[in-house]
């Protein structure tokens, strides 16, 4: 597949808002406009990292903070669709767990924090934990949306051509039918999980969001923003990841 | 599924030897049988016939093929199937309006769907639908998307799809409705060719009486709340010459059945008329 044009101007546009953000906040920083202790200009962020880096504290925080994320992320998104499929599709469990979904869902994974540290710890279990729960509901809902919507005549289209059963609705029918809600829901996860990362690891849990407090207590700004652009980097390679996995999937949908 | 199966073998009667189908006083309720929407339908279908199922839009003539096929299980009667003389195992195959493709699978992966799960190779499946798409003249379309077709083409995948498992009855449910008149008329033309190589027994259901006329060795008329057989008729060899006085005859009877007018013959409420 090749760029066209139009996708080509839009990459250089954005290349260019990128730059305009870099270079106002390099300027604002010079020109004194913002005292340099309340924000860092991106000239000094290098030097920040290099130190970071050459201590081998960046390369820890993202080797624990991958871990809790692609745990929670894991079992989150597995748990969620599995849930949101099956309440999609059995009209009976639906009904059952309808109450149960009201209670929980608008409780928040950070709300779990005191819970994750009482029954996991302050580890990678608890973080997990945290991560999942976010990512649960996200997956729970594009999962459970995806199957209400597929058209029902496809089930009987199924059934006519000898796939009436349980499995063969499921297999047949089901999960290519709510693929792409499946995967929607797993991108914006994907979003989510970064989120929820920092906040899982703002009480001490080891990780990108632990050492952005410690730089934070230490008024180490530059290592702050260091860190939010790792994580940015971090997402934008999980989400392009993605997009190359679904263009794989869902090259139905042109 | 509480149809009665395969008959051919243990039925002695030898008349009934060429019948693919017979439906014994059926009849259909949503509500526990306070009210039907289809009640007493008799009907016996030959081997080798294309028969027409024609009626009022929303009469219950889909639900009748919804029957047969074993989808729908009738409230009342039974539905008698021949065993399947395909090697498939299959005895009935259904083309729906709006030819109800799975998006998510190319044209040939869609004629394979009846297929899968038979114990079949994945070449074996590959070759019997392209088989059915050359049939079609579809071959070359196999390995594109369904959004990459047309309405008509759609609707042909669809008959490729229903002839892959080999049926020995075709049920169709207005398969050219939404189509325009012109694709309509080259499928009608298509699925005669299809019809006399094959020699599938077809069920086909429409609304519209000239379709009918050209498709059909036989035509069935249900109608009324509940809906039966209201009129049976048998047409002549094609092609036919729609301004001949017989034939004219024979739609002006069709329209006034289809109205639900009680039929003024001898035999009230069942017209049969052999050879027009």
């Amino acid at each position: 597949m090749k760029p066209d044009r139009k996708s080509l101007i839009r990459l250089g546009l954005g290349a260019v808002g990128l730059g305009l953000l870099f270079g106002v906040w390099e300027a604002v920083v010079r020109l004194g406009w913002v005292p340099a202790g309340l924000l860092p200009a991106p000239s000094s962020l290098g030097p920040a990292w290099l130190d970071e880096v050459r201590n081998g504290a960046w390369q820890t925080a993202i080797r624990d903070s991958l871990t809790h994320y692609l745990l929670g992320l894991v079992i989150g998104t597995v748990l969620g669709a599995l849930v949101g499929l099956l309440c999609g599709a059995v009209g009976a469990l639906d009904a059952l767990l309808a109450g149960v979904v009201r209670v929980l869902r608008p409780i928040p994974g950070l709300a779990w924090v005191p819970f994750a540290i009482l029954w996991f710890g302050l580890n990678t279990a608890g973080a997990t934990f945290v991560i999942a729960i976010s990512v649960f509901w996200i997956n729970f809902y594009a999962a459970y949306g995806a199957v209400q919507s597929i058209d029902p005549d496809l089930y009987e289209v199924a059934a006519a051509f000898g796939h009436g059963g349980f499995a063969g609705r499921l297999m047949k029918v089901v999960l290519p039918a709510s693929a792409p809600g499946l995967l929607a829901g797993l991108r914006t996860g994907l979003g989510q999980a970064w989120m929820s990362v920092v906040a899982a690891e703002l009480f001490g849990v080891p990780g990108i969001g632990a050492r952005m407090m410690q730089a934070s207590s230490l008024l180490a700004t530059d290592l702050v923003v260091v860190y939010m652009l790792t994580m940015a980097l971090l997402y934008a390679l999980t989400d392009m990841l993605f997009m190359v996995v679904r263009r794989r999937l869902l090259g139905w949908q042109g | 599924m509480d149809m009665a199966m395969p008959e051919t073998g243990t039925r002695s009667d030898s008349s009934t030897d060429n019948t693919m189908v017979r439906l014994s006083d059926i009849g259909l309720s949503h509500d526990r049988g306070r009210s039907f929407v289809l009640r007493g339908v008799d009907l016996d279908i030959d081997k080798g016939q294309f028969v027409a199922l024609l009626g009022p839009s929303g009469v219950g003539k889909s639900t009748l093929l919804r029957v047969i096929m074993g989808l729908t299980p009738p409230s009342e009667g039974t539905v008698t199937l021949t065993a399947p003389e395909s090697p498939l195992g299959r005895s009935t195959a259904l083309v729906f309006q709006d030819a109800k493709l799975m998006p998510w699978r190319t044209v040939r992966q869609n004629v394979e769907l009846g297929l899968e799960g038979i114990g079949l190779s994945r070449a074996d499946r590959h070759a019997r639908a392209l088989a059915s798409l050359e049939l079609v003249g579809l071959a070359d379309r196999a390995d594109r998307w369904p959004r990459q077709l047309s309405g008509g083409q759609r609707q042909r995948v669809g008959v490729a799809r229903a002839l892959t498992v080999e049926p020995d009855l075709l049920l169709m449910d207005e398969p050219f409705g939404a189509l325009d008149a012109i694709t309509r008329s080259g499928l009608q033309d298509e699925l005669l060719r299809i019809w006399a190589q094959t020699h599938k027994t077809v069920l086909f259901v429409t609304h519209d009486i000239d379709e009918a006329l050209i498709l059909a060795d036989r035509i069935i008329v249900l109608s009324g709340h509940p809906a039966s057989v209201r009129g049976d008729f048998m047409v002549g060899p094609r092609p036919r010459d729609r301004s001949s006085p017989a034939l004219q005859a024979l739609v002006e009877r069709l329209k006034a059945l289809i109205a639900g007018e009680p039929d003024p013959g001898e035999r009230p409420a069942y017209w049969q008329a052999s050879e027009i």
